[in-house]
């Protein structure tokens, strides 16, 4: 794909990733949704292709603690992957699986976070199924990272990834929930060999 | 305390005083404050990589350790500051996921921070101080009244160095 910079892989890849979104966060909401034994109801994923100084205050404040859950990616693509939510949607999560009260709000003890890794792993594993499931490629995803920490210093971690090639991230919003909605945020980020493996999988040449 | 200037990812910026320049949230990136203590002019760059040479898409001198730092000294000596003065603090170049390995996401932090330093010990800048490493985000800001760099992190005391 020599003459292609990521920034111009990415505008052809924003319709690509918004299907995968679609089709991930359906398979993640229903998984979340068996798991917590609620129905849950999903917008549509938006997707957004953003610079670095819009990246670290797209979720939230860029100091505001957040939740970010990282895994690695091998096999026919490698790479890795991120999803973020805040604190208040990661509480909702944990006390619901826990059978709290809602309003509990104590920091994470290691069983809570514990289940936000299973939580991480579930809706990140729906997504990589659905790209598995696209493209007919093999992913194998590591075992989730945690972290919670300021906003603007999770999001370093793909920024630099996307700092190798570009100016840009891709950024995915989606939202379910019941009576309460729960906003979530993945970035993926396949290496960029891996980008043409996807695209090309996909039918779409460059 | 006057105005506050703010400097976001891969950015540069000066500042006097009485004022302040902050950037929040440095995770793996590293943010290099410089400082001269007699016109009390001030700079803060916030680096994401280690090395310019070693990417094609390199025209954004502030997202590198190496260009974003010779950058800032320009900037802060065109504002009045003088070369032979200025002195330097710096943070950040947390390792933000325990990944096991020595994955790129696992050292960037620390090669982040050892650019940083080779590149300011090369411009002949003393390094003052450093709060660089461990796993936790840090904001921080350049107060150019008393050149003091503040460090705030979730759930810690602020630290000043």
């Amino acid at each position: 794909m020599a003459g292609y910079s990521l920034d111009d892989v990415n505008n052809m890849y924003v319709d690509v990733l918004r299907e995968i979104g679609n089709i991930g966060a359906g398979n993640a909401t229903t998984a979340i949704a068996s798991m917590l034994q609620l129905r849950i109801n999903m917008n549509v994923p938006k997707v957004s292709l953003l610079t670095f100084q819009e990246l670290g205050s797209a979720v939230c404040a860029e100091d505001e603690a957040i939740v970010g859950i990282y895994l690695e990616v091998q096999e026919d693509i490698s790479g890795s992957m991120m999803f973020l939510m805040k604190l208040d949607s990661a509480h909702y999560l944990v006390n619901r699986l826990m059978g709290r009260a809602e309003d509990y709000n104590e920091a994470f003890d290691e069983m809570d976070m514990s289940a936000l890794k299973e939580i991480g792993n579930i809706i990140a594993g729906s997504y990589l199924n659905a790209l598995s499931t696209m493209t007919q490629l093999t992913i194998a995803p590591s075992v989730p990272y945690i972290a919670i920490d300021m906003a603007a210093a999770i999001l370093s971690v793909p920024a630099i990834q996307f700092g190798q090639y570009g100016d840009n991230a891709l950024l995915i919003e989606t939202e379910f929930g019941d009576d309460v909605m729960i906003n979530g945020y993945f970035i993926l980020l396949p290496d960029l060999e891996s980008y043409d493996k996807i695209l090309t999988s996909l039918g779409i040449s460059l | 305390m006057g105005e506050v200037v703010k400097v976001g990812m891969a950015d540069l910026n000066i500042c006097k005083s009485p004022d302040v320049i902050t950037t929040l949230g440095l995770g793996s990136c590293i943010g290099i404050a410089v400082y001269d203590s007699v016109t009390k002019v001030g700079g803060l760059a916030h680096i994401m990589l280690p090395d310019s040479t070693k990417i094609k898409n390199n025209t954004n001198i502030a997202k590198f350790a190496d260009t974003g730092i010779e950058e800032l000294i320009r900037r802060v000596v065109a504002a009045g500051a003088s070369k032979s003065r200025l002195v330097a603090k710096i943070a950040g170049g947390a390792k933000m996921f325990e990944v096991s390995g020595l994955s790129d996401v696992g050292n960037i932090g620390a090669r982040n921070a050892e650019a940083s330093k080779a590149k300011l010990k090369e411009l002949g800048i003393p390094l003052l101080a450093e709060d660089t490493g461990l796993n936790y985000g840090r904001t921080v800001e350049l107060h150019c009244d008393t050149g003091e760099f503040y460090i705030k992190s979730v759930g810690k005391p602020l630290k000043i160095i």
